[in-house]
């Protein structure tokens, strides 16, 4: 099946390291831009606490991966993957990004 | 069951209940007499008392029967009974001793240092005098001339012998605490022996005289022996021998009223000691006195002072005499150099708990490497640590090797470092020596504590946390250290906190200036300067929170919390409550959050200051100083303390002189009682110190620490503090003022900021694709006639 993309913002409107809230149909995306410039895209809802708040946690890294904390009880997840490195077996979904002419387009399925 | 009866109540009575208390004494029913009017309390810190310090030593354990203002005056051995009442099974005699008084002309006009109420009677009579002389420049001597010199006196020290503490200084360490002394302009008369006082006229032998409104003597002291006809010792005292025991095998004596083995001892640690030993016997022990340890650390106006061991003794000694620094050091070993036998320290005392440690043993090196600080000191297993507790070296590396990993979880475990601190540096040595690694790094980002990185920001004047990581840092952070740099930088700085990446290190309360809630909405709070508030005002509130449809609570902080609201509807709500004259209330922030206050003279019939006008005054200038924890504040009226001052970072409890100031409360999860700092100041020095307290604190504690756990982690606690903030012992004052004067002129509301500023508000969005969509899944029920989540 073929990708849909949609079109979010563009770009600047995500200040680095820190995310913006997107509504997708009925999904809720957390998007995230990273200090080099990378832009990830995983679920909105916390999965422990249950709101929609991810994209309003604190950007950083744990080690070599980029990281966003949830900014009700600060569980720790990794950008890449949405596996969350404080509680194991806990983890969010993430979702296709890219940049396009400087436009922000994520794909949900 | 048995009857017990302690005679006093000072603190070898206190710790002898303690002892009892812990060797489960509960077949003794015990009872106090106490002479004074007040459980025992710390007399070895009686001078801090000037400086509103607490002295309470905890009072009684449970179970044990205190009868204040009841001494003992009389004993029938042969019927065991006090005061005609009061049967008995074993009496403890815990008396201690009176200040001893010269019999000269005059001298039943002076003043002794012994009690609160002694120094109530200084205070009196220093107020509004010039001079002040103390008679003794012994350690209570120069205790009570600092008193003197603290209440403004022109002080003077007049001691019979040659030189100042001749117990236990020699000459030539005499003669360096002097030259401390007369530099801080206290004058020193050595060798010179009081004949009379008149009319505020103190005449030498010599002839000469000294003007003199307040004279306090302070010759020593003489054991209080009179209450039971019992064996004296050469110099009086009860005649006890190794467990303390009397001739009366149902009476006992312990602490300066007891001559253990004919020898009387006029300090705490002995009296400690003995304290245990009856404590150890009542419950069935075999436990004896060794011979008490009379090593003594003291600061005395500043100047530090330790003599150890038997400095008097005879045998080979080392001495530096250093005039340039002013420090003197004495170490005395036996004929053939192999052993310690005791030694002097003015002027700097650090190797006092190593070198006391070596006692009885050999020096690790050199004498002169040691003194100089160049060998660090091994200490054997059985090395008293703790002289206070009695604690030795292998029970505190046991301790080590269970599990405690830093000084507090040693002081909780062993006991040492409780008492007088002065090991405290040493158990942090042996913490080390165990291979504890006693990380002070703030994250995997930062090696550096908060305190560096405040200390990098500011001498570096750093204003951006990407230079910041990349020069002392690692990787991109994370939610400890980002929010712990941007409150740095808001410190130093007080700039609008969500420009630039400043933006990208705030926690989600501060980057949308509100509180988050369970369900992803958040709450507001505006400022109600210390809870006062027109109807008008009440009113808008009122309004904002019907047209918002927000769930209305008062706080306990005396203000008006509303709940529900929107990210996207933050804007509207604080544009109505702006228009209205409100502000932000900081709810969100690490932060000065709110001043607490009773209604005050104003309208109590019992207040006895406007603690309404100085409440609100404190939290318009502290407003928005971002801090590494919340501040809490509050100020009451008169000493009914409405307001529950004690309880807060800083409180503010009138008197009829002025203010009282009290420091490190706390409710929470620990509670704590705030300290008294300050006693009867005008509110222009209370104010001082306040700036000074926070800023000392924004400046020096750990990210997340409340004033509470700063104090109490702090080295040397509450006097250290002192000397910081009040003498300017570190010469950080005039930064201090200058921090807070920047701050009160910069403070900018962050509501206002924000809505004057269409870039700023960009971020109050639901949605990035869909502004004005709410989040569908924000859902609410009804309780009580509000709505709450579902």
């Amino acid at each position: 099946m073929k990708t849909q993309w949609t079109l979010v913002c563009p770009l600047e409107r995500l200040q680095p390291e820190r995310g913006a809230a997107a509504l997708i149909g009925s999904i809720q995306v957390a998007l995230i831009r990273t200090y080099d410039g990378a832009v990830f895209a995983i679920d909105n809802r916390d999965p422990l606490a249950g709101a929609q708040v991810m994209s309003r946690g604190i950007v950083g890294s744990r080690g070599d991966a980029p990281t966003i904390a949830s900014p009700l009880h600060k569980q720790v997840y990794d950008l890449r993957t949405g596996e969350c490195l404080d509680v194991p077996g806990v983890s969010l979904p993430t979702y296709p990004v890219r940049c396009n002419g400087g436009l922000v387009e994520v794909a949900v399925s | 069951m048995k009857h017990l009866v302690i005679a006093g109540y000072g603190m070898v009575a206190q710790r002898f209940l303690e002892a009892l208390t812990e060797r489960d004494g509960t077949h003794w029913q015990v009872t106090v007499l106490a002479e004074e009017h007040r459980p025992a309390y710390d007399r070895v810190r009686l001078t801090s008392w000037f400086e509103g310090a607490e002295l309470d030593l905890g009072g009684p354990p449970p179970g044990v029967q205190v009868r204040l203002g009841t001494p003992a005056i009389q004993v029938d051995r042969e019927r065991k009974l006090i005061n005609g009442e009061i049967p008995y099974d074993a009496l403890v005699l815990a008396t201690g001793s009176r200040p001893f008084v010269p019999p000269f002309p005059g001298a039943e006009s002076c003043l002794v240092y012994r009690t609160i109420e002694d120094l109530e009677a200084m205070r009196a009579a220093a107020s509004g005098k010039k001079t002040g002389v103390v008679l003794g420049g012994g350690l209570l001597g120069l205790e009570a001339a600092n008193a003197l010199r603290g209440m403004g006196l022109s002080t003077h020290v007049v001691e019979f012998a040659p030189r100042l503490m001749p117990m236990q200084v020699d000459e030539g360490g005499g003669a360096i605490l002097k030259r401390h002394i007369d530099a801080l302009g206290v004058t020193v008369h050595t060798g010179r022996g009081c004949v009379g006082v008149d009319r505020h006229i103190m005449t030498f032998a010599d002839g000469g005289t000294l003007e003199a409104d307040v004279v306090v003597i302070a010759a020593g002291i003489r054991p209080r022996d009179e209450l039971v006809d019992l064996p004296k010792g050469p110099r009086g005292g009860y005649l006890v021998d190794e467990s303390c025991a009397t001739e009366d095998p149902a009476i006992w004596a312990i602490g300066e009223c007891a001559a253990l083995q004919g020898v009387c001892y006029g300090l705490v640690a002995p009296g400690y000691a003995m304290a245990e030993v009856v404590a150890d016997r009542l419950t069935g022990g075999t436990a004896t006195m060794a011979t008490p340890d009379t090593s003594t650390k003291l600061k005395l106006l500043g100047v530090d002072v330790a003599s150890f061991g038997t400095p008097f003794a005879e045998g080979l000694d080392v001495v530096i005499t250093d005039q340039v620094t002013g420090v003197y050091a004495k170490l005395l070993l036996t004929d053939d150099a192999q052993t310690l036998l005791g030694g002097i320290l003015v002027g700097d005392a650090a190797a006092y708990p190593s070198l006391r440690a070596c006692l009885g043993g050999p020096l690790p090196a050199s004498p002169l490497s040691v003194l100089s600080g160049q060998t660090s000191t091994p200490l054997n297993d059985g090395a008293q640590v703790c002289s206070c507790h009695a604690v030795t070296k292998a029970q505190v590396t046991n301790a080590i090797t269970l599990g405690c990993a830093d000084v507090p979880a040693l002081k909780e475990c062993t006991k040492a470092g409780t008492g007088c601190g002065s090991c405290v540096p040493l158990l942090k040595q042996l913490l080390t020596e165990c291979g504890v690694q006693q990380s002070k790094a703030l994250c995997e980002h930062f090696d550096l504590s908060r305190q560096e990185l405040f200390d990098v920001i500011r001498v570096r004047q750093i204003t951006s946390f990407n230079l910041l990581i990349a020069e002392h840092g690692r990787g991109r952070g994370c939610d400890i250290c980002k929010p712990a740099v941007a409150s740095i930088l808001a410190s130093m700085s007080n700039g609008y906190i969500l420009d630039g990446e400043q933006a990208a290190l705030q926690d989600t309360n501060d980057h949308f200036l509100a509180n988050i809630q369970r369900d992803g909405t958040y709450s507001v709070v505006p400022r109600i300067p210390g809870g006062e508030i027109t109807p008008d005002k009440l009113i808008v509130v009122g309004e904002v929170a019907r047209d918002f449809g927000l769930y209305t609570k008062i706080t306990g902080g005396q203000r008006i919390d509303l709940f529900g609201a929107r990210v996207e509807q933050l804007p509207q709500i604080w544009r109505r409550l702006v228009d209205a004259g409100f502000e932000s209330g900081h709810a969100y922030g690490k932060a000065l959050r709110t001043v607490k206050s009773c209604v005050g003279s104003t309208w109590c019939r019992y207040g006895v200051q406007d603690s309404v006008r100085l409440a609100i005054e404190l939290e318009l200038r502290y407003r928005g100083l971002r801090a590494p924890h919340k501040i809490k504040s509050a100020v009451s009226g008169c000493a009914r303390e409405c307001a529950e001052a004690r309880s807060k970072d800083f409180g503010v409890i009138a008197t009829e002189q002025g203010w009282n100031l009290y420091v490190g409360g706390n409710g929470g999860f620990k509670p704590r009682h705030a300290d008294l700092f300050l006693t009867d100041v005008s509110t222009e020095d209370l104010i001082r110190t306040i700036d000074r307290f926070l800023m000392y604190y924004i400046r020096t504690a750990d990210r997340l620490q409340r004033t509470a756990s700063w104090i109490e982690a702090m080295e040397g606690g509450l006097d250290h503090l002192r000397e910081v903030i009040i003498d300017d012992s570190l010469g950080l004052c005039a930064e201090l003022d200058a921090m807070i004067a920047r701050h009160v002129e910069s403070y900018a509301d962050e509501w206002r900021e924000t809505l004057d500023d269409p870039q700023r508000l960009a971020r109050f969005v639901s949605f990035v694709n869909a502004p004005d969509t709410p989040d569908p899944e924000i859902n609410f029920t009804f309780e009580r006639g509000q709505k709450v989540p579902r």
